[in-house]
């Protein structure tokens, strides 16, 4: 009687092998704690205190410029301190001794206007030196505004940026702040899916090596036909995927509301806004994700049927890894180019359509039929690649010896032809 | 039954089954011997369906062997091989489960198997912590556990110490006697001669010599004689059908061309002294096999 198909069992014991390994939950912890120090650094370091602001000796020789820029550089607190110094000579033992970090003369010009020298042992140090020199600017504009003796609404009208708009001919184009949101998402939704194809196919052609060169391979093929050995372990692997992916998803998810909820600032997730990008992306995304990795497990599974010794897995795999790889490349070059001839091309390659396709997807405005075009391209690669796959696999692990090479594919590929026999 | 007709496989250019016919009665024991590479292997993994044969057809009870009959069937492959990170438990649940078996079979039938190779103690503990041997246990449990009907075992022996030998030897007898079909290889011809009715002698690909034991051994026709004597033994040698001699520390033994030598060997000696033993064996395999082999060498 049969009381579960093969095919789940295969699924099911490589699903919970893996799920409860000592260097899989182990990986998986330090992950998790990876993303949660990333997500809530910046209260982090400043539970290190590296966060003081800097202290800036000012010496205001004009008299009158100090409360002005006091004022300005107000918001800034957290960065700058501004420490009035009555002489040079003070505010360069100051420096030199470490108190401040360099100091400011003020001098009224011939106009009445201010003007700022700065000193510092090193003045390369922008950010601190720049946030000064604007706030000087500031009280230059104020002082020449009010020497010009313009009223409020008139200083106002002068700021106001001048009206620019950019339209988009094209109907459905995306709006720019759309477009920013989209190149954000893309990005991350590029590196996940080179990420998950890299950590799942490996494992997926780990895990068939160690069945090879453990030898338990001949008894499971003996009961279990080597397809539906395969796909159980793919499926496996797929499964197991998901549970990570998840767990990482939520580790995420609560790490920036963790943030948020420290902070009181909006966390990450509500800038990004991510509920405004069209679902059709998402729903892409998800497909070549879901398609692309099917693609590439199925070929991880080929390769590691040929490997005799586990430690071979690597050098059989650089090829694969290689053309993921130039993939994600392309896919950055695409980023800005998106338009651009070698994305069009590359799309169409089927290794590389699943990433370059959602690139295109969400950065240009493509037409459905590519998009459908490129669906049927993913799924007759899949279909011819899990045909081949099982094939090779099939006299894959059967043959020992030798080292793999496009020749032992060939020479698995005959040796299956040779078994022509109904797969029950 | 297992019936093997007109089998051959080849592998490119090279063929390493050579128009095999065999037949296994059902609740029989067959052994296959063969020196390595003389072609046992390939034709388990025909009979099993891993491989298809290049010509001639392999059935058992009028059926190709396919996975959809795989749980009837038990396999020890020559290779050894389990999973080295998982338990016993674990190992004989999963390869249990493959063959069809409910879990709580499996652990029952697990159970009473380890407790009767005194290794009820490793249920929990990871394969690559056990001895060789045990290992080798294992691997027969896992081959049996389903209690197939037709049992085929690559090398079973290899590689055990005397008393795992006798261990698994008497677990073999006993599977047997309970209806199971066993074919078995081995290139210890004891172990054959032991347990097998029937036999299969293969050399290069091809059966050298196949039938019942006992009409083999017969229809051999030749015969060895020991003799234990205090003097010296060799002059014999110089008798017509003595094909072959060996010398031990007390005595002689002659391979002779049929029984008839035996009584010239008789007449030459009962008046020369004293004689310990003097004994007219029946051919060992061993002999059998060396004499094929050696001859479908030339």
């Amino acid at each position: 009687m049969q009381l579960m198909s093969k095919f789940w069992i295969v699924l099911l014991h490589t699903y919970r092998n893996k799920i409860k390994s000592k260097p899989f939950i182990i990986s998986t912890a330090i992950t998790m704690v990876l993303i949660f120090t990333i997500a809530n650094i910046n209260h982090i370091a400043k539970l290190f205190g590296n966060d003081v602001p800097d202290k800036i000796g000012v010496i205001d020789e004009s008299g009158v410029f100090y409360p002005l820029l006091q004022e300005q550089v107000k918001p800034l607190k957290e960065d700058i301190t501004l420490v009035s110094v009555s002489d040079e000579k003070t505010a360069e033992v100051n420096v030199s001794k470490g108190k401040h970090e360099g100091y400011l003369i003020i001098k009224q010009s011939s106009e009445g206007l201010p003007e700022g020298i700065f000193k510092a042992e090193d003045v390369t140090k922008q950010s601190s030196i720049d946030d000064i020199q604007n706030a000087l600017q500031q009280v230059k504009n104020m002082v020449s505004v009010e020497s010009l003796g313009l009223s409020t609404a008139e200083v106002e009208k002068m700021y106001a940026p001048v009206g620019f708009e950019k339209v988009s001919l094209l109907e459905s184009a995306k709006s720019e702040e759309e477009a920013n949101q989209v190149y954000v998402l893309v990005y991350v939704l590029l590196l996940f899916i080179y990420m998950s194809v890299m950590m799942y196919g490996t494992m997926i052609a780990t895990e068939v090596a160690t069945e090879k060169s453990s030898r338990v391979m001949e008894i499971l093929i003996s009961s279990v036909s080597p397809v539906k050995q395969m796909f159980g372990k793919i499926f496996g692997i797929v499964l197991v995927a998901f549970t990570q992916l998840t767990v990482f998803a939520g580790s995420v998810y609560t790490a920036l509301q963790l943030n948020e909820s420290i902070s009181g600032k909006d966390s990450m997730l509500d800038i990004l806004n991510l509920g405004s990008i069209p679902l059709s992306l998402y729903i892409y995304a998800a497909l070549y994700f879901l398609l692309g990795f099917f693609m590439f497990a199925t070929l991880f599974a080929m390769l590691g049927s040929l490997i005799n010794r586990v430690e071979e897995v690597n050098s059989l795999l650089t090829p694969l890894i290689m053309v993921i790889v130039g993939a994600f490349m392309i896919a950055i070059y695409g980023r800005e180019n998106p338009e651009s001839a070698v994305v069009t091309i590359a799309s169409y390659f089927p290794l590389f359509t699943p990433m370059i396709m959602l690139l295109r997807v969400g950065m240009t405005d493509l037409p459905f039929w590519e998009i459908l075009l490129s669906f049927g391209i993913l799924l007759a690669s899949i279909s011819i690649f899990a045909t081949i796959g099982a094939r090779v696999y099939r006299g894959g692990v059967l043959l020992y010896g030798g080292s793999p090479s496009l020749k032992l594919i060939k020479q698995a590929l005959l040796m299956s032809k040779e078994e022509k026999k109904i797969e029950g | 039954m297992l019936h093997i007709h007109n089998v051959k496989k080849n592998f490119g250019q090279f063929t390493a089954v050579h128009s095999l016919n065999l037949e296994v009665e059902r609740g029989g024991i067959f052994g296959l011997l063969g020196a390595n590479g003389a072609g046992k292997t390939t034709t388990f993994r025909m009979i099993l369906g891993l491989l298809t044969p290049s010509q001639g057809t392999i059935k058992w009870n009028g059926q190709e062997l396919s996975y959809k009959t795989s749980d009837t069937i038990g396999y020890l492959p020559e290779e050894r091989g389990l999973y080295p990170k998982l338990t016993v438990k674990e190992q004989l649940t999963y390869l249990g489960q493959l063959r069809g078996m409910k879990k709580s079979h499996i652990l029952e039938a697990a159970e009473a198997w380890l407790k009767r190779f005194q290794a009820e103690q490793y249920l929990n503990k990871k394969v690559e912590s056990l001895s060789k041997g045990n290992q080798q246990k294992i691997q027969f449990i896992a081959s049996v556990l389903h209690k197939p009907e037709l049992l085929i075992l690559d090398e079973p022996f290899s590689g055990l110490d005397p008393v795992n030998v006798d261990l698994l030897k008497e677990a073999v007898k006993e599977l047997n006697e309970e209806g199971m079909t066993i074919v078995f290889s081995s290139h210890r011809m004891e172990h054959v001669e032991e347990l097998c009715q029937n036999i299969c002698i293969m050399h290069k690909g091809k059966a050298a010599v196949s039938g019942h034991l006992k009409d083999i051994k017969r229809s051999f026709g030749k015969k060895n004689v020991v003799v234990h004597a205090d003097f010296d033994l060799m002059y014999l040698t110089e008798l017509d059908g003595i094909l072959k001699h060996h010398r031990f520390t007390d005595g002689m033994r002659f391979q002779v061309e049929k029984e008839e030598v035996a009584h010239d060997i008789f007449q030459n000696i009962y008046n020369k002294g004293f004689v310990t033993k003097f004994e007219l064996e029946e051919p060992s395999l061993h002999d059998i096999f060396i004499e094929k082999v050696g001859a479908a060498n030339e």
